[in-house]
C-alpha cells in the first residue's frame, strides 16, 4: 500500500521542491536521492512481499503449508542475510563518500565565470544580504546573476537558523559566532523561495526570502540603481535588528563591507561607516576573531 | 522439577557462589549491591566525562579574561590532591577495621576520611573564593564557566560523601556491624576512592596541563 | 516570598490553556474523589503506590505512559489541525507563543514520558519473569525510579496550568533556549522536569544491568536468556551510558540560565555547538534505547505465534549488541549541515548506514522465524507483520538521511519528521501495544479483545500513513518543521490527508480505551486459567496469570534455551505434570514510601527552582535528605511467605493445569 502511494506524492510533489533543482548543486543531490532511493527499493520491495507472503503462507489455517518447528538456524541462510544487507551498505557508503566530497558545500564550485560574492546573517526573524564587492546590502531578497556561481559566508546576529533554497540545492547553518561557508549555482534565470530550516523562535514562519536569478546584465543594471537605497550604519542595523517578522524586501545602497565580521565578532558596529563604498575586492575569508567552523 | 535442586529463598539468596556466572540462580546480597553500586558509580563517571568534554573544549575560551596559568597554584592543589589521597587511605583503614567488626577504630578512621576530605573542601573552596575575588567567577568566560562546573561538581560529590560518612557513623554507632550496614560502608569506600579517580584525571587534565609553561 | 511566581502565571485570558485546564482538573478531582467515596485509598496505597513488585511498578509505569499518550496526542492533535487551517492568508487558531509550546511539549511528553515510561514498564514486567526470578536486584529503589518519573512528567503537565512550556522544540538548543531569547519559565520547567525524570531513569538502567547479569534462575546462561531480556539489557547498558550525559548537558545549560554561566551563550567565549554535540551523543542512543525492547517484544511474538522458536537466535543478539555499540558512534549524522569537513560527514554518514546491516538482519530473521511456522493472527501477530513492512520503508528513509549528500536537502524537513515518526511509531508504537496486548493477560488474569485489538492496530496503520507519507512529500516540496503558517496553498490537500490520518488515529487510541473498560466488563469470557493464554515459549508463561507476588513457588531449573517449552512439551506427551517439588518459605521485600515521599520532595524541590523560590528549594533538599537517613534506618527489609501459604498458590495452579492437561493439545 505505501509502496503504492509513495510514487503518487512523489510525482505530484516537484514544481518547486528539491525534486526541480535549477542548478548544478541541487541537481546533483537530487540524482543521489533517486539512485539510492531506487537500490533500496530493489531490496526492500521484495522484502515488504516476502514478509506478506511468507506470514499468509504459513497461517495456521493453511494445511498445504509444512510445519517444520525445528527450523531455527542455518548457516547459509545466516550469511546471506547478513551479506545483503551489507553489500548494500558498502555500494552507498561509496556513494556517500563520493558524494559528501564532490557536494562538500565549502568547496567552490568550478565555472567560468567568476564567482559573486555574498555574507548572509540571520536576524530575528529575516535575512540580511551583504554584497561586500558590491557595497549593497538586501533584506529578505537575494539577487544572483543566472549561471555564475555564488560563495556565502554565513553566520547569525542571533540564534541558529538555516539557510536553505530548496531549488538550489544544500542547506547550511547559520550560527552566531561561526561562520559557514556554502557554495550554490542557479543555472536559469527565475524566483526560488528560500526558508529558515531551522527553528529560531516565534516569528520563524515568517523567516521567508526571494531569490532572484537574472540574467548577469540584468544583475549589473540592478545593482547601479539599489545603490539609491539607505545606508546601512550601526544606527539602522540596530534598528534593523530588532525582531520582526514576515518582512518585506528591501534594499541598502551602501554598507560596510565588514559588517559579516563585525557580527561574527559580536561586535558592534562602529559608529560612522563610510559615506561611499569603493568597489573593494573581496575581504578576507578569515574572521579576526571568533570560532570559524570552517574545518 | 525435583525437590534437591531448588534451595533458593528470597530474591538474591543464591543456591551457591561458586560458579561466578549466575548459572546457579541469583547471586547473593554481598555481590549484588556493591556491583550495583559500581555500575552507579560508572554512570557517574560517565557524567564527569561529559563535562570534561565541555571543559577541553573551553578551556581556550577565555573571552580576553584570566588563562589556566595565571590563575592555578600547583603548591596549593598538591597540598588539596595530598589530603584527599590521604582520606582514602584512611578510608581503607575503616574497611578493614569494619570487617574485624572493631567499632571503635572504624568510627576513628571514618573521622579521619571525613576530616581530611573537609580539609580537602576548605582548600578547594577558598581557592574559588581567591578566584571570585579578583574577578574570575564562573561569569567571566567560558573557560571558567566549565572550570568551576567540573571541579565544583567533584566538590560536590565530596560533600555528600561528608554527609554520607556522617550517616555511616552514627548507623554503625547504632545498629553495628549487620550485614546491610557494611555493606554500605563497602559502597562507601567504592564512592570515596572513586572520587579519588576523577581527582587524579581532574589533577592532571586542569591543573598540570593548566599549569603548564 | 514566591519567587517569580505571580498571578499572572495562570493563563486567565487564554481560553484554550485555562479551559484544558479547568477540564483536567475537574477530572482530577472526581477521579480522586470516586477513589475517596469508595475507600479504595488503603488497596491503593498498600498495593500500587508503596509497593516494590515489579510487576506492580511495571502496570504503573504503563499506566503513566498511556496517560500521557493522550496528552502528547491532544498536542499532536492540536498542531495538525492548526496547520490545516493556517495555509496562504489565515493564520490559523493558535499564536506562536502557543503552537511553539505545543509542538515543543508534544515531543517532550511523547519520548520521556510516553515511549520510555511503556517500554521500562514492560521490561519492569517481564524482564524478571523471563529470568525466572522473584523480582529485580533493588526494588525500592525501582519504586523510586518511577516515582522521578511520574514526578517530571507531573511538573511538564503543571506547566500547562501554571506559567508555560519552553517554546524551543524538544531538545532546547541554545542559543534560543538561553535566558537572552528565552527569558520565561518555560524552559525551567522543561530543564528541571527532565532532570528529575533523567536521575530515575538512570537508576532503572543500573538496577536491570545488575538484575539481568546477577539474578538468574539456576541454569539461565547469556546464550539461554530469552531475546527480550537481551534488548533489555542492551537498553540498559545504553540508559546507563547515554543519559549521565544528558543530566551533564542540561546542568549546563540550567547554570547559563540560573547563573550567567557562559556554556553556550552568544557572549563570554560560549560555543552553542557544543550543546548540540552533547545532546545528540545522549539523542542518538536514546533512539536505540527505545527501539531494541521494541524488537525484542517482535521476536518474542514472532517465536510464540509462528509455533517456533526465534530463527538464529544468535545472530539476533550479536545484532543488539551490534547495535548497542555502534549507536555512540553515528551522533554527528545529526549537524552534517553545520560545515563539518567533507571527511568528517562521509566517516559518521557511512557509520549511521552500518547499523542498518544488523537491523535489517532482524527483519530477515523474524520473516524466517515465520518460515516454516504455523503462524496465528492474533493482534499482536498484526503489529509484527505491520512493523516489518512499515519498518523497512522508515530504515530506506534513514539510510537517505545518513548520506550526506541527501541529508544537504532534507535536514530539518518534514521528510526527517516523517522518518522518525515513521520508525518511532511503526517499531515503538506499534511494538509496545504489540507488548501490551501480549502481557496483558499475564499482567491481569484475562486476555483483552481481539476483534477491537484488530480493529486499533489497522487505525494505526492506515492512521500512520495517511498522517506521515504526505509529509515525506512536502519534505520533498522544501517542506520545514515547527510551521505555525504554511505559506503554500498548494500544501492543502497534502495537509488535509495528514489530518485524516491523524483522525483515524485518535480513533484507535479512543478504542484502546473502550477496549480496556470492554475487556475488564467482559473478563469473565475471556480468562486465563493457564497462566499460558498464547501457548508461549518462555517462562512468564509458566506461572499464574497474574503472577503470584513471589512470581515462582521454587526457582525454575533451567535446561536448554527454551526450558519452559520444552517442560510443557513433556509434561504434554507425558499427560503429567512435573513433581511436586518441597515448599519452602519466601522472603519478599516490604513495601516503602520512599518512592512517593522522595518523589514528593523532587516536585517541590522542582518546583521552587523553576519558579526561583530558594528557601522551599532549600526545604526541598532538606526533606530529602531526611528521607534518605530515614529510609536508611529502617531495619526490616523483607517479610516472610509461609512454606504453607507457597505451597497453597502453587498446589492450586498446579490443579488447574493438571486438569487443563487432558483437553490441552499441542498445536502440531
Amino acid at each position: 500500500m505505501a509502496a503504492a502511494a509513495a510514487p503518487v506524492f512523489l510525482l505530484t510533489a516537484c514544481d518547486r521542491g528539491i525534486l526541480n533543482p535549477v542548478g548544478p548543486v541541487g541537481g546533483a543531490e537530487k540524482m543521489i536521492l533517486i539512485n539510492s532511493t531506487a537500490i533500496m527499493l530493489a531490496i526492500i520491495i521484495p522484502t515488504i512481499l516476502a514478509t506478506v507472503g511468507i506470514a499468509w503462507w504459513f497461517r495456521a489455517g493453511n494445511t498445504r503449508a509444512k510445519y517444520r518447528p525445528e527450523f531455527e538456524y542455518s548457516g547459509a541462510i545466516e550469511l546471506v542475510v547478513w551479506s545483503i544487507p551489507a553489500l548494500t551498505i558498502i555500494l552507498l557508503g561509496g556513494i556517500a563518500w563520493i558524494g559528501s566530497h564532490d557536494l562538500d558545500p565549502a568547496k567552490p564550485l568550478k565555472s567560468s565565470v567568476p564567482p559573486v560574492y555574498v555574507d548572509v546573517v540571520s536576524l530575528d526573524w529575516k535575512w540580511l544580504f551583504v554584497y561586500p564587492d558590491q557595497g549593497i546590502a538586501t533584506v529578505n531578497q537575494l539577487v544572483i546573476p543566472a549561471g555564475a556561481p555564488v560563495s556565502f559566508r554565513l553566520t547569525s546576529g542571533t540564534v541558529w537558523n538555516v539557510f536553505f533554497v530548496p531549488q538550489m540545492g544544500t542547506m547550511i547553518y547559520t550560527m552566531p559566532r561561526m561562520a559557514s561557508r556554502l557554495n550554490l549555482e542557479a543555472d536559469k534565470p527565475g524566483i526560488y523561495e528560500g526558508i529558515s530550516a531551522h527553528f529560531s523562535g516565534d516569528g520563524f514562519p515568517g523567516m521567508r526570502f526571494a531569490v532572484h536569478a537574472v540574467p548577469a546584465a540584468q544583475f549589473a543594471a540592478w545593482v547601479a540603481s539599489a545603490r539609491s537605497g539607505p545606508t546601512l550604519d550601526a544606527r539602522s542595523y540596530d534598528q534593523l535588528q530588532k525582531p520582526s517578522s514576515y518582512v518585506k524586501p528591501f534594499t541598502y545602497g551602501s554598507v560596510d563591507p565588514k559588517l559579516f565580521d563585525y557580527v561574527l565578532a559580536n561586535r558592534a558596529l562602529p559608529p560612522v561607516s563610510p559615506k561611499t563604498t569603493p568597489p573593494a575586492q573581496h575581504v578576507s575569508p578569515q574572521p579576526p576573531t571568533g570560532n570559524n567552523n570552517v574545518r | 522439577m525435583s525437590a534437591t535442586e531448588a534451595p533458593a529463598v528470597g530474591l538474591t539468596h543464591g543456591a551457591s557462589e561458586d560458579t561466578g556466572l549466575g548459572n546457579r540462580g541469583p547471586q547473593s546480597k554481598s555481590i549484588v549491591v556493591p556491583y550495583g553500586f559500581w555500575l552507579f558509580v560508572l554512570s557517574d563517571m560517565v557524567l564527569f566525562s561529559a563535562l570534561f568534554a565541555s571543559y577541553a573544549s573551553l578551556v581556550h575560551a577565555t573571552d580576553g579574561g584570566p588563562v589556566t596559568n595565571q590563575l592555578f597554584d600547583r603548591t596549593k592543589v598538591a597540598i588539596e590532591t595530598l589530603a584527599l589521597l590521604v582520606s582514602s587511605f584512611i578510608c581503607g583503614l575503616a574497611i578493614i577495621a569494619a570487617k574485624r567488626k572493631n567499632l571503635l577504630w572504624t568510627e576513628i578512621w571514618l573521622f579521619f576520611t571525613g576530616l581530611f576530605g573537609f580539609v580537602f573542601l576548605v582548600i578547594e573552596l577558598t581557592e574559588f573564593v581567591g578566584m571570585v575575588r579578583i574577578g574570575a567567577g564562573p561569569q567571566r568566560s567560558a573557560f571558567l564557566s566549565s572550570f568551576f562546573t567540573l571541579v565544583g561538581c567533584h566538590g560536590a560529590h565530596v560533600t555528600a560523601g561528608l554527609l554520607w560518612i556522617g550517616t555511616m557513623m552514627a548507623q554503625v554507632w547504632a545498629k553495628g556491624f549487620e550485614p546491610h550496614i557494611v555493606r554500605r560502608l563497602l559502597c562507601l569506600s567504592i564512592f570515596w576512592h572513586a572520587l579519588d579517580i576523577i581527582w587524579v584525571a581532574i589533577f592532571t587534565i586542569v591543573y598540570l596541563i593548566g599549569t603548564l609553561p | 516570598m514566591f519567587g517569580r511566581l505571580t498571578w499572572d502565571a495562570i493563563p486567565f485570558n487564554q481560553p484554550i490553556p485555562l479551559i484544558t485546564s479547568i477540564v483536567v482538573l475537574v477530572i482530577i478531582a472526581t477521579v480522586l474523589a470516586w477513589i475517596t467515596y469508595n475507600r479504595w485509598w488503603p488497596y491503593l496505597w498498600n498495593e500500587w503506590i508503596t509497593s516494590t513488585d515489579h510487576k506492580r511498578i511495571g502496570v504503573m509505569y504503563i499506566v503513566l505512559a498511556l496517560v500521557m499518550l493522550v496528552r502528547g496526542f491532544s498536542d499532536a492533535l492540536m498542531m495538525r489541525a492548526q496547520q490545516t487551517v493556517a495555509v496562504g492568508a489565515s493564520q490559523g487558531y493558535l499564536l506562536p507563543e502557543h503552537y511553539d509550546q505545543i509542538f515543543s511539549a508534544h515531543g517532550t511528553i511523547m519520548i520521556f514520558f510516553m515511549a520510555m515510561p511503556f517500554i521500562i514498564g514492560l521490561i519492569n514486567f517481564v524482564v524478571p519473569l523471563q529470568l525466572g526470578v522473584r523480582d529485580v536486584a533493588f526494588p525500592t529503589m525501582n519504586n523510586v525510579s518511577f516515582w522521578l518519573t511520574a514526578s517530571g512528567a507531573l511538573l511538564v503537565n503543571l506547566s500547562l496550568f501554571i506559567g508555560e512550556f519552553a517554546r524551543t522544540g524538544w531538545l532546547a538548543f541554545p542559543p534560543l533556549s538561553e535566558k537572552q531569547f528565552s527569558p520565561g519559565v518555560g524552559v525551567d520547567y522543561y530543564l528541571v522536569a527532565l532532570q528529575i525524570s533523567g536521575v530515575g531513569t538512570v537508576l532503572t538502567g543500573v538496577n536491570f544491568v545488575t538484575t539481568i547479569l546477577k539474578i538468574r534462575a539456576p541454569g539461565m546462561s547469556y546464550m539461554r536468556m530469552p531475546i527480550f531480556t537481551w534488548t533489555a539489557l542492551a537498553s540498559s547498558l545504553l540508559i546507563i551510558a547515554a543519559f549521565p550525559v544528558l543530566t551533564a548537558t542540561y546542568a549546563e545549560l540550567m547554570l547559563d540560565r540560573y547563573l550567567g554561566f557562559h556554556f553556550f551563550t552568544n557572549d563570554g567565549g560560549g560555543n552553542s555547538m557544543l550543546y548540540m554535540d552533547l545532546i545528540w551523543v545522549w539523542g542518538h542512543p536514546e533512539v536505540y534505547i527505545l527501539a531494541l525492547p521494541a524488537f525484542g517484544i517482535y521476536s518474542e511474538i514472532a517465536a510464540t505465534f509462528s509455533g517456533k522458536p526465534l530463527f538464529g537466535y544468535r545472530s539476533m543478539v550479536f545484532a543488539t549488541l551490534g547495535i548497542c555499540i555502534i549507536s555512540f558512534m553515528v551522533w554527528l549524522h545529526h549537524f552534517f549541515t553545520m560545515g563539518a569537513g567533507a571527511d568528517v560527514n562521509a566517516v559518521f554518514g557511512i557509520a549511521s548506514m552500518i547499523i542498518a546491516v544488523p537491523t535489517g538482519v532482524k527483519i530477515f530473521n523474524w520473516m524466517f522465524t515465520m518460515y516454516g511456522g504455523r503462524v496465528r493472527f492474533t493482534t499482536p501477530t498484526y503489529y509484527l507483520v505491520g512493523f516489518m513492512i512499515t519498518f523497512v520503508l522508515g530504515g530506506l528513509t534513514g539510510v537517505l538521511l545518513a548520506m550526506p549528500p541527501v541529508d544537504f536537502v532534507v535536514h530539518n524537513s518534514l521528510f526527517m519528521v516523517a522518518h522518525f515518526h515513521n520508525v518511532i511509531i511503526g517499531a515503538v508504537v506499534f511494538g509496545v501495544m504489540a507488548g501490551y496486548t501480549y502481557w496483558f493477560p499475564k499482567a491481569f488474569g484475562f486476555t483483552l479483545d481481539e476483534r477491537l485489538g484488530k480493529i486499533i492496530f489497522w487505525c494505526w496503520f492506515v492512521g500512520f500513513y495517511l498522517a506521515w507519507f504526505p509529509a515525506y512529500a512536502l519534505g520533498f516540496m522544501g517542506g520545514t518543521r515547527r510551521l505555525q503558517h504554511i505559506a503554500d496553498p498548494s500544501w492543502q490537500p497534502y495537509l488535509d490527508v495528514e489530518m485524516v490520518g491523524t483522525v483515524i488515529i485518535l480513533a484507535g487510541i479512543v478504542l484502546t480505551i473502550v477496549q480496556l473498560i470492554y475487556s475488564i466488563r467482559t473478563r469473565d469470557r475471556r480468562l486465563d486459567l493457564t497462566g499460558d493464554p498464547w501457548d508461549g515459549r518462555t517462562l512468564e508463561w509458566l506461572t499464574l496469570s497474574p503472577p503470584p507476588h513471589f512470581n515462582f513457588a521454587v526457582l525454575p531449573d533451567v535446561h536448554g534455551e527454551e526450558p519452559y517449552w520444552t517442560r510443557k512439551q513433556t509434561a504434554l506427551r507425558e499427560e503429567k505434570l512435573t513433581e511436586e517439588p518441597k515448599y519452602e518459605p519466601i522472603e519478599m521485600p516490604v513495601n516503602t514510601p520512599t518512592g512517593i515521599i522522595c518523589a514528593f520532595f523532587a516536585s517541590l524541590c522542582g518546583f521552587a527552582v523553576i519558579w526561583y523560590i530558594w528557601w522551599l528549594a532549600i526545604l526541598g533538599l532538606i526533606g530529602a535528605f531526611a528521607v534518605f537517613v530515614w529510609y536508611a534506618w529502617r531495619d526490616e527489609h523483607e517479610h516472610v511467605i509461609s512454606a504453607d501459604e507457597v505451597a497453597r498458590i502453587e498446589r492450586e495452579r498446579r490443579r488447574v493445569r493438571g486438569e487443563l492437561l487432558g483437553q490441552w493439545k499441542p498445536v502440531s
